[in-house]
């Protein structure tokens, strides 16, 4: 197991990919990658919300559902309270935060079901990490979730005009770039001795 | 007459013109992480396609009971609940399956398709049509990631359910590829690229 705070960083962020290498997340990967601008609020928005649920589910396992014995009410404690937390933080920025809210306001309800975040707080369990390795695990997978998603925008930007056969057209030639990109990426494992 | 054709289509729909992951493109996240062997892949089909459809019977058995403001958390406790049934049983009797899949278990709870159904069919529809679009939905989803894992199985190992089939040159030279996230990702493209070829365009054309 990973203990070093700069590994957990560097394995979140490039060797353990979470949309390349672990295959989260990817839903709005594919939705949302199309243009430049709203990959990189739709990076903000993951950022913000991952860390926030991180460290409010970390507690609630560790001080509510293990004291009290209720660890199989994990998966429905967690995902009720992650959609309830970015509910709550919609309307706290609305109010007290405009540019914020206008910048990463749309892509806060679309985050609820995404599996990038409810992935991270269970993974934080799993690997049994302290509330500081939760933080930087966090902050390394929205890094690395935001890098991937605005590579691959501006090759979807490109692609958009590239002249290809009406059925490869849209997802299936995304599909294939992406094959391309996690190729790259691939380069990394080994990085520092980390693994897949 | 007429009535029970719509129903069968229900069921029919879901396998290929209405197949989740090739055309409406959701939960595309379980599909290409567990179908690295053919085996995983049929587990975690079985297992999503149990909570698929026992969601889709309550949700439309208690559909006039939930008020529609709070509908959203109403189908993602049903869900939930099913998942943990899902999470312990297989930890409990399949150990070794439970291994392999590991936070995709959990994960099932944010499969897009689940809840998707849930909001979109469930919610509209009686319990007997609700079961049979859950059930179609579910063998649509589970060909497509058996069929992958069928696939990347026979060219990483030469072997097919665990059963060496392969000629020699596969066993000796595996290609690698097929099991590392690139060969999932260009495997779902050529799917879908063949899709929109034969499935898709009569009816973007008509």
């Amino acid at each position: 197991m990973i203990t070093n705070p700069l590994l957990i960083f560097v394995a979140a962020f490039i060797v353990n990919n979470i949309l390349l290498m672990r295959y989260i997340g990817l839903c709005p990967f594919f939705g949302v990658s199309t243009s430049l601008s709203t990959a990189f609020g739709m990076s903000t928005a993951v950022l913000f919300v991952m860390l926030l649920s991180t460290w409010v589910t970390w507690i609630i396992f560790h001080f509510v559902l293990l004291p009290l014995d209720l660890v199989f009410l994990r998966t429905a404690a967690f995902i009720l309270v992650i959609a309830a937390l970015v509910q709550f933080v919609e309307m706290f920025l609305k109010k007290n935060f405009k540019t914020l809210y206008t910048a990463m306001g749309i892509y806060l309800p679309l985050i609820t079901t995404n599996c990038a975040i409810l992935a991270v707080t269970f993974l934080v369990i799993d690997y049994k990490y302290s509330l500081f390795q939760s933080t930087i695990f966090a902050i390394g997978t929205a890094f690395g979730f935001g890098l991937v998603i605005i590579l691959f925008s501006a090759i979807r930007e490109r692609l958009e005009f590239a002249p290809i056969s009406r059925s490869l057209k849209g997802y299936p030639i995304a599909f294939i770039a992406a094959s391309l990109v996690a190729l790259a990426f691939l380069g990394f494992i080994g990085l520092f001795g980390l693994t897949l | 007459m007429k009535q029970k054709v719509n129903h069968l289509k229900y069921l029919t729909d879901g396998i290929i013109i209405d197949n989740p992951i090739l055309v409406l493109m959701i939960g595309l996240c379980p599909t290409l992480a567990t179908s690295i062997t053919a085996k995983d892949a049929f587990g975690m089909g079985i297992a999503a396609s149990f909570v698929l459809i026992c969601s889709n019977l309550v949700v439309s058995a208690i559909r006039k009971l939930i008020p529609d403001a709070v509908r959203i958390p109403v189908f993602i406790i049903v869900i939930s609940t099913f998942v943990t049934i899902v999470d312990y049983v297989m930890q409990a009797y399949a150990p070794a399956l439970y291994r392999v899949l590991g936070v995709f278990v959990p994960l099932i709870v944010v499969n897009c398709i689940i809840l998707g159904r849930a909001e979109a069919f469930a919610y509209k529809n009686g319990i007997i049509d609700s079961f049979l679009d859950g059930f179609g939905k579910s063998i649509g989803f589970t060909l497509v990631i058996v069929v992958m894992g069928i696939i990347r199985e026979y060219f990483s190992t030469g072997s097919i359910f665990g059963i060496i089939i392969g000629p020699k040159f596969l066993i000796s030279n595996p290609v690698l590829f097929m099991i590392f996230p690139p060969g999932g990702f260009l495997l779902i493209g050529i799917f879908k690229a063949l899709i929109n070829k034969f499935v898709i365009k009569q009816e973007s054309v008509g």
